[in-house]
């Protein structure tokens, strides 16, 4: 049976994405990304060390061919900032994905969403191919459905917070009006956050704290790579409905 | 000339982008660049004239999820 991931036409192999953030070297992440099965592997646009040219890039490890590069304007605060750094991820030829984010709070890393429906709207029309890092409010994700996202990126806690979906009536109401697909974007913190998510009727879940901090990341990103699975499957096929009291589950007749 | 390159800056003898990014040892497949807040496509590179002055920014991918910012 098959149940593939597609957006604007791109075929994912794996509903799991993940984040490349706080891995000890190049070398960990490579393996945790092998690990996961995922083939989206989000990475940040930073300045080149101009003084310290040690020829290490992320991408010698990552190759572009095998995963899709999907950039993030993780750290922008500004619709100016997201536009300039979607703009330059771009012009780095990877692809014309961009995970959007533009930051509204430091403390909390909560998505500044008047800023972000406006990024979405002007890069659109540029033809990004835009997946918006929001919070779980089912209005908003309309509006950046309407403005020409991609999918949608709801939070299911703050970023690097490990809280799991706090708010799965959300996602589930995210859900049933969504037109375009509706991917869980931090939050996660072990496996069973993940198979929530994917429980609900998620189309994918992105992670990388969840990983990154886990003891034991290659591990993680295994475990992580089998809830989604789980998660999806479990959805496919429908889960019972819950009762309050007791079904017995073996027969009556034939009993002493 | 005088430039500010990735916040810094620099003396520059040469004219191109692509001068720079050689005299840097940047691979240009690597990069993108952006002049004076104007990023500047690939093939265009080799052709785009440095003037004195001139803001130049050289970015490319790191490691990065959701969290970037909170190292």
């Amino acid at each position: 049976m098959e149940d593939k991931l597609i957006i604007k036409g791109i075929e994912f192999k794996s509903r799991l994405w993940i984040g490349t953030g706080k891995y000890k070297d190049f070398e960990e992440t490579a393996r945790v990304i092998e690990a996961s099965g995922a083939d989206v592997v989000t990475v940040a646009v930073r300045r080149v060390n101009i003084t310290d040219r040690k020829s290490e890039n992320l991408l010698d490890y990552i190759d572009p061919k095998k995963y899709k590069i999907l950039p993030n304007t993780a750290g922008c605060y500004t619709v100016e900032d997201a536009l300039r750094y979607s703009r330059l991820a771009r012009e780095s030829g990877v692809s014309d994905m961009i995970k959007l984010e533009v930051i509204g709070d430091e403390k909390t890393l909560f998505p500044d969403v008047i800023g972000l429906l406006q990024a979405t709207e002007i890069l659109a029309k540029e033809g990004f191919i835009i997946f918006p890092y929001t919070n779980d409010d089912p209005v908003m994700a309309k509006r950046l459905e309407g403005a020409g996202a991609a999918a949608v990126m709801p939070l299911g806690a703050p970023i690097g917070s490990g809280l799991g979906i706090r708010n799965p009536y959300n996602i589930k109401i995210i859900l049933e009006a969504a037109k375009v697909p509706v991917i869980v974007d931090a939050g996660v913190g072990t496996a069973s956050d993940a198979a929530v998510a994917m429980e609900l009727g998620c189309d994918a879940v992105l992670m990388n704290t969840a990983v990154a901090a886990a003891k034991d990341p290659i591990a993680m990103a295994n475990a992580m790579k089998h809830a989604v699975i789980a998660g999806r499957l479990a959805y496919k096929a429908g889960r019972m409905p819950k009762k309050l009291y007791a079904t017995a589950s073996s027969p009556i007749e034939g009993m002493l | 000339m005088k430039l500010k390159v990735n916040g810094e800056d620099r003396e520059f003898k040469d004219r191109t982008v692509l001068d720079l990014l050689k005299e840097l040892e940047i691979i240009p497949e690597r990069v993108a660049v952006e002049v004076n807040l104007k990023v500047i496509k690939r093939a265009d590179l080799e052709n785009h004239q440095l003037n004195d002055g001139d803001s130049v920014e050289i970015v490319y991918f790191v490691g990065g999820g959701t969290l970037e910012s909170q190292t």
